[in-house]
């Protein structure tokens, strides 16, 4: 009733502002944190339900450490291969004509190719490329057999190839927006100055665009890390990718199932991307800082 | 909730309403219909009002979920459709590639809702680990059924098997007569497997057909391991998992996979050949069970009647599966003839693994697989 009272209720503290974001948290807390709580939560318990450090223990196993490196060496070819092929790619469209026919035609059809994954996509590259293909069919009748040396197709190599074809599309996507913030002002400031496109790259566009890339990398890094059907597809065998170990230790029905073990491993998967992204925003605020 | 409950309540009640007065001058011994909680207990079809009695009761559930059942498998397109046909109950069949072990991990995380699987189709090592999640069920050809090809309470009941062989397109491919040719270069790059081994059923035992044919025993399964890595130095093997789509279109024209699935193909490549070895004769029968909170009982009991009846166990044979009362068929001249005359030809002892040897082959593959094909 005094007068101190009423600036608070009429203030901010009973702002309904945060209602707005509220169904983001609630989907953010049961669709990613509640089920990272549980993953990692079950990690430390056996199949009868005792604590355990054996799950983690397990890591150790020859096989896994052999997925974890491929499975890095994997997302980090294909990131960085990706993201430098589809920098440039981006760069040839903004060059263009804003709205011209090249342009729209190469940004839907990254749309669709970036979501084009799976099991379909291993099967195209099988149908056209693979032992059976026609492509290949075709090279061999004329004297170039390019599986020679061995099926590379069903080998890392040949997953690098497949990953490529979303990685690339998907990094035009994310790196356009960044693009298109530069202004030929700019280069034409940088030349009226007296600088060379050496310059303007090194100290204008350059300093501006590498958050960005490394970001857009990072997600294509993350994207390919993830990647499980397609890999299962192209290579049953073996279990190159740290997810086909995951779905090995879940769902085997000669009873090699293991569901700590599969958890760990996912706990494994979260702190590689986890330490990725800490190198990521310490690597960014460096950049920052250098601007 | 509440409400859809009171409304399945009621159609019950309408419906055994009905069928009592259908059934009422004709049966006069006992209920012809039975509750969702007789049904759910029910051991066999008398203890639910008989045969007429399951029939209606699972009419009335009005839907049967089977999961991880592929309709190209074993003729399971063809049993799924004269079920329907014949009961007027549609199926929800989910995820149909999955393995044993995605079915029971359905029938863990689905538990009591009514998405659940009703039934189960699971092999071996599956089927012993999850002893707990079954209702025992006799069907009523349950006398035919050989005693070691059936737990004594009806907990899980062996349906279907076949044999290992390897499949291949004869006209790509030279006639294959031992298992050790699948080193010759023709080879190169071809020999494909049925799934992983350290996941799928199929593919362990195409290592296991492999390590009998080089002189391994059914105890210790590392003879096939090594003929598989010897075959991917030699350049031979495929990482490719084989699937209709990878045999049609020739990436994998050798497949070890088992006699029935492999005879199929032969209807997307006519010159599709299966060989069996007779060395390494290698067999394995998949298990029904019904999920004891199975959101449809009387349906899933339905579903086992149909599946042990004639009807039921001609169509496996018509998939060239090899039906578990084949025997007692044959004897009493129930057996499609021209079915049985179909089934793929094999001579020699067929070896079926006890628990000790599977367990055994699948501890070894897992701690040796990855290794030895990379």
């Amino acid at each position: 009733m005094t007068k101190v009272g009423r600036p608070v209720l009429g203030g901010r503290r009973l702002s309904l502002d945060w209602v707005g974001t509220l169904p983001f948290f609630v989907y953010v807390l049961l669709f990613l944190l509640l089920p990272t709580a549980i993953v990692a939560f079950g990690a430390f318990f056996d199949a009868n339900n005792a604590f355990t450090l054996d799950n983690f223990a397990h890591l150790s196993r020859s096989y896994v450490v052999k997925a974890t490196v491929d499975t890095i060496g994997i997302s980090a070819v294909t990131a960085i291969v990706g993201a430098t092929l589809g920098a440039l790619l981006a760069y040839a469209i903004v060059t263009g004509r804003p709205n011209g026919v090249l342009r729209r035609l190469v940004v839907s059809a990254s749309g669709v190719l970036a979501q084009f994954g799976g099991v379909t996509l291993a099967f195209a590259f099988i149908a056209s490329i693979g032992p059976a293909g026609f492509v290949y069919l075709f090279f061999q009748s004329h004297g170039f057999d390019y599986y020679a040396g061995s099926i590379w197709l069903f080998q890392i190599p040949g997953l690098v190839l497949v990953y490529l074809y979303f990685q690339i599309p998907l990094m035009v996507l994310v790196f356009l927006p960044a693009l298109d913030g530069i202004k030929p002002q700019w280069r034409e400031a940088t030349e009226s100055l007296g600088g060379s496109t050496w310059h303007y790259w090194r100290h204008v566009a350059g300093p501006i665009l590498f958050p960005a890339f490394l970001g857009a990398t990072l997600l294509l890094f993350a994207n390919a890390f993830s990647a499980y059907a397609t890999a299962n597809a192209l290579i049953n065998q073996g279990g190159p990718v740290l997810a086909q170990q995951i779905a090995g230790a879940l769902s085997s029905e000669v009873g090699a199932v293991e569901p700590g073990f599969a958890k760990a491993i996912a706990v494994e998967m979260i702190v590689i991307v986890t330490l990725v992204t800490i190198g990521y925003s310490l690597l960014q605020r460096r950049t920052a800082k250098w601007l | 909730m509440k409400l859809g409950n009171l409304w399945r309540h009621l159609a019950v009640a309408v419906v055994a309403v009905f069928v009592v007065a259908a059934c009422g001058s004709s049966n006069s011994s006992g209920s012809a219909s039975c509750s969702e909680s007789t049904a759910k207990t029910a051991t066999s079809a008398s203890a639910c009002g008989g045969t007429d009695g399951l029939i209606a009761a699972a009419k009335s559930e009005g839907r049967l979920n089977i999961i991880a059942v592929p309709r190209n498998w074993a003729n399971y397109g063809a049993i799924i459709d004269k079920f329907t046909a014949t009961y007027g109950i549609p199926i929800t069949s989910d995820n149909p590639d999955g393995s044993s072990q995605d079915e029971v991990n359905a029938v863990q995380s689905l538990g009591t809702t009514s998405r659940a699987p009703d039934v189960l189709d699971i092999g071996k090592a599956v089927t012993l680990a999850n002893l707990t999640l079954y209702a025992p069920y006799k069907v009523s050809t349950w006398d035919d059924i050989p005693t070691a090809q059936k737990e004594a309470t009806g907990l899980y009941v062996q349906d279907y098997g076949g044999y290992m062989s390897i499949g291949y397109d004869s006209a790509k491919l030279p006639a294959i007569t031992s298992v050790d040719d699948l080193f010759k270069a023709e080879f190169k790059g071809k020999v494909a497997l049925n799934g992983n081994p350290k996941q799928a059923n199929a593919a362990l035992n195409g290592v296991m057909m492999a390590n009998l044919a080089e002189g391994g025993t059914p105890n210790d399964i590392s003879k096939g391991i090594d003929f598989f890595h010897r075959l991917k130095q030699a350049g031979n093997f495929s990482p490719v998992q084989a699937t209709d789509a990878t045999v049609k279109n020739g990436t994998t024209p050798v497949v070890f996979d088992w006699d029935y699935l492999n005879a199929t193909h032969g209807a997307d490549v006519p010159t599709w050949k299966v060989f069996e070895a007779n060395n390494a004769l290698i067999g394995d029968y998949y298990n029904q069970a019904i999920n004891k909170n199975a959101p449809h009982p009387a349906a899933a009991r339905l579903w086992e009647e149909f599946l042990y009846s004639n009807t039921g166990q001609n169509l496996w044979l018509a998939g060239k599966a090899r039906p578990v009362r084949l025997a007692a068929m044959v004897q009493k001249g129930t057996v499609d003839q021209t079915a049985a005359a179909n089934l793929p030809k094999v001579t020699g002892t067929p070896v079926f693994l006890t628990d000790a040897q599977a367990t055994a082959a699948k501890n070894y593959v897992v701690a040796h697989w990855d290794a030895a094909i990379s």
